[in-house]
């Protein structure tokens, strides 16, 4: 599985959506991206990547596309 | 009159954004609100963070007008049972909800809310001394609902603020809803001591959020168990706040280790972290645990607040003298509310509580006087700050899937709902989510042959934690 589809599925799990429709979302966008989603969705992350968020990236963690920013930086070595 | 608005004119209330609002214009808007609403009778209040849905609140609580406090994310099914139940005269809610509404008549409006006049024809009584009403269960919208008095409210306004020093240069974060207890005591011990509350709709996992916290140099704020298990997780401890100087938990037991981590924290930065125990019965507040003790004392739920005192129950109704001796936790004190109204008639009774609660929660007293909270004789969980009855819950299910039994049980933070029928779980587990706002990650849905019953057909929900371990 690549990073891509990896990322893709904990954001189509964690939400209950297909994965189809993960590249849209944003936080508070969707009833269950709310503030307790949000700590789901940062454990399942640091789960299936092995890695530890710095508290402004858990913040800055607002949507998909943000998220793909985040993970590719220098600290986690993730490539999208 | 329960706020003193006029000693502070000149002060800060409230902050929203960049936007300050002093005590006189606090004075000014909310009187505004009571001025349209006219005589004593029920308003419905569909709170939000925010200065127009307080200005709803102080409006009222300040002219003898009843409100009841819901989540204005309240599901509209539960809401309009709440409406036919208790027929309000008005409703107090966000622009943006009045689409639901439309065959009623706005008679006023301020920043983004709208007062709408209902169309109930039959008056409602309400006892002399009834001030606010609050949901017990937000989320399962039961219409049941406790009875406040002003009495109540001021009594364990006063209490909390003495306990927790609260002055004029104090400067809270509204980081819990307005329509929850605790949530609401934040707001009225601050307004009562003169102090300002930074209003937000914003969470702890928005930079706006710790932007607000530093710019506004924000002094307290406050969590229930589930704040504290996700302000470790957002790393809190590296954070640098100056400014904040007082953590304040309540609204369930928060686990022992992660009490001692807090209270360590606290202690290093010169904070205080101030653990306390409550219920929508009792206004908000019972106990607290000195924020001296809190590493001492860490999983402790601390002594009875200023004002009120606790005693020990065994089954037999007697008092429990011994120490480390598990009973039933009673609190006596002027904060205990009137009792419960379940239709509209019930809100002309009068005190039927003589103040005294039997909290339903196991408690023992230890050598020094302590309070630990050991178990619960009820059956309901606390999911994410909020009470879940499960006996509530198990009727929801049961009035929806008509064809299957249901047993609910768990530990707080985790639903599980057993079921006997086929392949059903995403439906209950949707249904749920909508229906008492739940989050689906503290649901677990089993389906099991039979539930485990006794000779009398009562549930052994003992037999059902074997599916689980927790």
């Amino acid at each position: 599985m690549t990073d891509l589809e990896k990322y893709t599925k904990v954001f189509a799990e964690t939400f209950d959506v297909n994965e189809s429709e993960v590249e849209k979302l944003e936080y508070q966008g969707i009833e269950l991206w709310d503030s307790v989603g949000h700590m789901s969705l940062i454990s399942a992350l640091e789960e299936a990547f092995d890695i530890m968020l710095d508290t402004d990236d858990i913040i800055e963690l607002s949507s998909f596309e943000k998220g793909k920013e985040i993970l590719s930086k220098n600290a986690y070595g993730i490539k999208f | 009159m329960m706020f003193n608005l006029s000693a502070y004119k000149g002060d800060v209330s409230l902050i929203d954004g960049e936007h300050c609002v002093t005590y006189e214009m606090l004075i000014h808007k909310s009187n505004a609100i009571a001025k349209a609403i006219g005589n004593r009778c029920l308003v419905f209040i569909l709170c939000t963070n925010t200065p127009a849905s307080i200005y709803g609140y102080v409006g009222t609580i300040n002219n003898n007008i009843v409100p009841l406090l819901l989540d204005y994310k309240l599901d509209n099914s539960l809401l309009n049972e709440l409406l036919n139940t208790y027929k309000p005269d008005y409703l107090w809610l966000p622009k943006s909800g009045r689409h639901h509404f439309s065959g009623m008549k706005c008679v006023f409006g301020d920043d983004g809310y709208e007062l709408l006049k209902t169309c109930y024809e039959e008056p409602v009584s309400l006892y002399e001394d009834l001030a606010l009403l609050m949901t017990t269960s937000g989320s399962t919208g039961s219409p049941k609902l406790v009875r406040l008095s002003y009495d109540n409210i001021r009594s364990n306004t006063e209490s909390i603020v003495s306990y927790l020093n609260i002055d004029a240069g104090e400067r809270a974060i509204t980081s819990l809803p307005m329509h929850y207890v605790y949530g609401l005591s934040v707001i009225n011990t601050h307004l009562y001591a003169g102090a300002s509350l930074v209003v937000t709709e914003k969470t702890m996992f928005q930079r706006e959020f710790w932007d607000m916290v530093k710019t506004q140099a924000v002094t307290s704020f406050s969590g229930v168990p589930y704040t504290y298990t996700m302000l470790e997780k957002l790393r809190f401890f590296r954070m640098n706040l100056p400014s904040l100087h007082t953590l304040t938990q309540a609204g369930g037991k928060l686990d022992p280790e992660l009490h001692e981590k807090f209270a360590r924290y606290a202690m290093e930065r010169g904070k205080k972290f101030v653990v306390m125990y409550g219920a929508a019965e009792a206004t908000a507040r019972m106990g607290y645990l000195p924020a001296e003790y809190s590493l001492a004392k860490a999983g402790a739920m601390g002594i009875a607040i200023p004002g009120g005192r606790f005693e020990l129950s065994d089954d037999n109704d007697n008092i429990i003298d011994l120490a480390d001796t598990p009973g039933e936790l009673i609190y006596y004190g002027p904060n205990v509310s009137l009792g419960y109204a379940e239709n509209k008639e019930e809100l002309a009774n009068g005190d039927e509580q003589h103040g005294r609660l039997a909290t339903g929660d196991i408690a023992q007293r230890d050598q020094d006087g302590f309070y630990t909270v050991v178990g619960r004789k009820k059956r309901f969980l606390k999911i994410f700050g909020k009470r879940i009855n499960l006996a509530e819950v198990e009727h929801i299910l049961r009035q929806h899937f008509k064809e299957s039994e249901f047993a609910c049980t768990g530990r707080d933070d985790y639903l599980f709902i057993f079921f006997v029928g086929g392949d059903m779980d995403e439906k209950i587990k949707s249904f749920l989510v909508e229906k008492i706002a739940i989050h689906p990650s503290a649901l677990r849905v089993l389906s099991i042959p039979d539930l485990p019953k006794n000779a009398a057909g009562k549930t052994l929900y003992r037999e059902l934690e074997q599916y689980y371990d927790l």
